[in-house]
């Protein structure tokens, strides 16, 4: 389709040019019920290049997760990717058999989940989830398997690893746990590392701790990241490119800070500006009026029309295309600071979203 | 509303439906029984000692059918079967709802009031769960006597741990809810807030314990009148119509004891059968 | 600034609150086979002083385990302090009798999960309706009315009524909760992490509606988050909770711009800052605090914070510190807060 030909012919934030370790086009996942299909995801394409962090944004019922959980075929009953597809290594995962799935989960492509608590099995000990994890992809001698368990948990930053193994999950605190979650991601140095929310149900303080730990793990050992998560200011923390999602499909993509500073898509806008940073403390904050549109209808034309303040005839009958321009792109017909990439004045121009 | 979707739901499954049916035909037809029934059982004068044992089908020297045949009284049994459905049907119904109210209002409040008093309830609740109900019904039964109020009795003491129970694990998840902590803080009195807030949220599970303590309640009526134990002889349930014909199963007079078994049992399934689709539709994570 | 000079409203005089389970009969009779029963003792609150002041809006920030939900509950008159008082305008806040119960009246809640926070099987209007009938606010006959005016208060029609909680979004609800508590028309509101489960659109719609009624209705209110930039946002005073103590409590400029303690340092640190201003195109991470969460079972001896703090001394490690005056307003839990 002429979309996949704009993105692959886009250098996107081309590390040196490279090929892209995972290529997404046009996914989409559906969830039939008994009177209406809900579009979760509706036509999502996306590149990860090695070594980089791209964050996937949005509020809940976005499709944020949902598309993570398709890019690891993880999407059960009445959902079902129904089309697209996802390249990994030159590999289609879309449509391929549970067996071929297992193969690639795990090795070349693993998850973070958001809740720490239930990610461990709470009655086999670290050691033992380790080596299933490992040994789930080929006998490996004992001794060996359990250097390279040894080797990961202090990869994460667990102190006392060889004794650590012996120990229970319920022994460790949340963000150990989470740690621990990182290991087994990595025990097989995969590729790409898709995280949903993983700092979501942490404490402050070591949500911090969590980012810096991912972020420098990740930059050593060259894997893709795709942090999900709905919360901006983690999002820029640790992603250099960003991708920002509303029902079900990206508005808008590009570098972070450019699409921060200067953000091209309403959405984008009335997101930042509804943030309690953006305005003086005190004064009210600049709202995106309304509530998203329902999934299983999902209106003709532009789905945010109905709550944009800049929105016109056109973009009710018309769904804005994927426009690109050199590292960004964006679906409006409207869009925001086009000639230019300045600073956003806080709260002025953009979305005024008055009450 | 909640109910269409409930009903749209329940329809889905055939099974279910069917059973819906039966059940409630039968509970009609028994609540119908003095007009329906083509003779009145109870009434001494209209039996006719000649027609005792007769085959259905027969045919007696007035003209009337005895569609299932007599039993060893000239008793034509169907009307023995919708006149013991009806008198087993009143009991249980009215065992189960005294029941249902006194466990659920026991439960609750041992959930709410925490400490000692819920240690003490539940322990004898748990003590009472452990014995096997008919064995419970059977020694109340027997040192009760005879009689309807009596079989309720022992049907109600055998049955309400099942509903304090059930009762005590649901208030004790909903005890800890905001909602109840909102409701306390207003400040609302503790009576209120179980009576209005936790004993409704209560009502899925107790629902379906309900149905099933339905037929549990029917089946036991059934066995306690059958042993000759709870009501007396003039007062025939299907347990002791069943009793009756037992004596005539194999020297070929079969339809003594197998019309009403036949009766008590698809009564008994059917009840069952709608109770089990109950429970799975109020199951949250059965759902698609 | 303004509330300076208003009266002490609600106050939180050397609050304590413990949380025990005594060991149950398996635990016992392990202990007679010779294993200690594990110490279950939980310091929620540990003398805490709070002074709100009538008309201000004090933040309680923390993270899991520093007792801001417990403190906020007692102060709301729905847990007793184990040891101190709560006192509502020179009244206990939790007191038996017809006096005590108006009291506890005045002060409502708002609870953090939308989602919880409402009876299910209760329509609206009759979950609205049934505190302010309980206490003679409003009668039968005007009830309908009364529940009318609150609901278009919070921005919601008058038909939502008739309906029950699962019709309406997570950020719906909340306003429902606060549309509940103020129809009980309290003069002090505890909002324990209200918008903390709603998205960020919606957030800024619930915070805005709190703006308002804090104009309007000059409410005292509580506000407890973790989220350090709501807080900023909304309150004119914050406190900083830790394992169950006060740590330091100032004006919200003054708390962002000059932290004193070490903890709120950290904290303030640690929390990742969306600059929408700055040029340079480096990640700039946030400054993790060292090591774990200590156990609210076990927490440390002398200052708590000691075993993450940069700056301990032999000091801390021995003595809790005492509450002293930075200025004031200004108040800090600190042995060396002149020093750093």
């Amino acid at each position: 389709m002429s979309e996949a030909t704009q993105l692959s012919s886009a250098p996107g934030i081309a590390v040196d040019g490279l090929e892209p370790v995972m290529s997404v086009r046009d996914l989409r996942t559906h969830f039939e019920q008994r009177h209406a299909t809900l579009k979760a995801v509706d036509g999502v394409s996306f590149d990860l290049y090695a070594g980089e962090t791209v964050g996937l944004v949005g509020e809940s019922g976005s499709g944020k997760s949902v598309t993570g959980y398709s890019l690891l075929g993880l999407i059960d009953a009445p959902g079902r990717i129904v089309g697209g597809s996802v390249h990994l290594a030159g590999q289609q995962l879309v449509g391929l058999d549970a067996a071929g799935l297992r193969a690639v989960r795990g090795r070349q492509l693993a998850m973070i989940f958001q809740d720490p608590m239930a990610t461990l099995n709470p009655v086999l000990t670290i050691g033992a989830q380790m080596q299933l994890a490992l040994q789930a992809h080929g006998r490996i001698p004992e001794a060996q398997a359990r250097a390279r368990c040894v080797e990961v948990l202090r990869q994460v930053g667990i102190p006392d690893p060889e004794r650590r193994l012996q120990a229970w999950p319920h022994q460790f605190s949340g963000g150990m746990r989470q740690r621990v979650a990182i290991a087994i991601a990595l025990l097989h140095k995969p590729q790409v590392i898709v995280a949903d929310e993983p700092t979501t149900a942490l404490d402050v303080s070591i949500q911090a701790q969590i980012l810096t730990e991912i972020h420098r793990l990740v930059q050593d050992s060259g894997t893709a990241l795709l942090w999900i998560s709905h919360d901006l200011a983690t999002v820029a923390a640790i992603a250099r490119r960003v991708l920002v999602m509303y029902a079900g499909r990206i508005v808008e993509e590009g570098p972070t800070r450019a699409v921060l500073h200067a953000p091209r898509h309403p959405y984008t806008a009335g997101l930042l500006g509804s943030l309690p940073q953006s305005s003086t403390p005190g004064q009210p904050l600049a709202q995106i009026p309304g509530s998203p549109p329902p999934l299983d209808a999902l209106p003709a034309g532009c789905s945010f029309a109905d709550r944009c303040p800049h929105a016109q005839a056109r973009c009710r009958e018309e769904a804005p295309p994927r426009v690109s321009d050199s590292d960004r792109a964006w679906r409006c017909h409207f869009p925001l600071h086009l000639a230019d990439a300045e600073p956003r004045a806080s709260g002025a121009s953009g979305a005024s979203g008055t009450r | 509303m909640r109910l269409d979707r409930f009903w749209m739901e329940y329809r889905d499954n055939r099974i279910a439906v069917v059973a819906l049916v039966v059940a409630l035909l039968m509970m009609a037809a028994a609540l119908a029984a003095p007009w329906i029934s083509p003779q009145d059982p109870y009434d001494l004068a209209s039996l006719r000692l000649m027609d005792a044992r007769k085959p259905p089908g027969h045919v007696n020297a007035e003209g009337t059918t005895y569609l299932l045949g007599t039993d060893a009284q000239g008793r034509d049994v169907l009307s023995a079967i919708l006149h013991g459905l009806r008198l087993s049907i009143q009991i249980s119904l009215i065992a189960g709802a005294i029941a249902f109210s006194l466990g659920a209002t026991l439960g609750a409040t041992a959930a709410f009031a925490g400490g000692r008093f819920e240690s003490v309830i539940m322990r004898i609740v748990d003590l009472q769960l452990s014995f096997p109900a008919i064995l419970l019904a059977l020694v109340i039964s027997a040192a009760l006597g005879q009689g309807r109020w009596q079989m309720i009795a022992a049907l109600v003491a055998a049955q309400y741990a099942y509903f304090a129970r059930t009762t005590h694990g649901a208030a004790a998840a909903e005890r800890s809810k905001d909602y109840v902590e909102a409701a306390l803080s207003t400040p609302l009195p503790a009576w209120r807030v179980v009576m209005r807030h936790i004993l409704p949220n209560c009502l899925p599970p107790l629902i379906v314990v309900g149905t099933v303590q339905v037929a549990n309640a029917i089946s036991l009526e059934a066995t306690l009148s059958f042993l000759g134990l709870g009501l007396p002889v003039t007062e025939p349930s299907l347990g002791m119509l069943i009793a009756n014909g037992f004596q005539y199963l194999l020297s070929g007079r079969y339809w003594i004891s197998i019309y009403p078994g036949i009766a008590l049992i698809l009564l008994i399934v059917s009840i069952n059968l709608v109770g089990d689709q109950v429970r799975d539709q109020f199951n949250p994570r059965l759902r698609r | 600034m303004k509330s300076d000079s208003a009266p002490i409203h609600l106050e939180a005089r050397a609050v304590s609150r413990r949380f025990e389970s005594p060991p149950g009969l398996s635990e016992r009779v392990a202990g007679w086979f010779g294993t200690a029963p594990l110490p279950s003792v939980v310091r929620a609150v540990d003398l805490a002083d709070l002074q709100v002041r009538r008309g201000e809006v004090l933040g309680l920030v923390g993270e899991s385990g520093c007792g801001k939900s417990t403190l906020g509950r007692m102060m709301a008159g729905v847990l007793p302090p184990s040891a101190g008082e709560i006192l509502l305008g020179g009244q206990p806040v939790m007191a038996p009798g017809p006096r005590g119960r108006k009291t506890t009246s005045r002060v409502q809640m708002i609870f953090q999960d939308p989602f919880a926070s409402l009876d299910p099987r209760m329509r609206i209007g009759e979950a609205l309706a049934e505190g302010p009938l309980a206490h003679g606010l409003v009668n039968a006959a005007g009830s309908a009315a009364y529940v009318a005016q609150w609901l278009q208060r919070v921005g919601l029609p008058a038909e939502a009524a008739q309906r029950y909680p699962h019709q309406f979004s997570g950020g719906q609800r909340q306003r429902i909760a606060i549309a509940r508590a103020l129809a009980m028309q309290p003069d002090t509101l505890i909002c324990d992490e209200p918008v903390a489960s709603l998205d960020v659109s919606i957030q800024a719609q619930v915070l805005n509606l709190f703006l308002e009624l804090k104009a309007d209705l000059s409410l005292t209110m509580v506000f407890i988050s973790h989220h350090l930039g709501v807080v900023r946002h909304l309150c004119d005073r914050v406190a900083v909770m830790y394992l169950g103590r006060i740590v330091e409590v100032a004006p919200a400029d003054a708390l962002y711009a000059h932290p004193r303690h070490p903890y709120t340092r950290a904290l303030l640190d640690s929390v990742p800052r969306l600059d929408l201003h700055s040029e340079s195109d480096v990640i700039a991470l946030p400054v993790p605090i060292q090591g774990e969460l200590p156990s609210p079972l076990a927490p440390p001896p002398g200052c708590h914070f000691h075993l993450r703090c940069p700056q301990a001394q032999a000091q801390c490690r021995q003595d809790a510190p005492a509450v002293e005056l930075v200025s004031a307003q200004h108040r800090v839990s600190c042995h060396r807060w002149r020093e750093i």
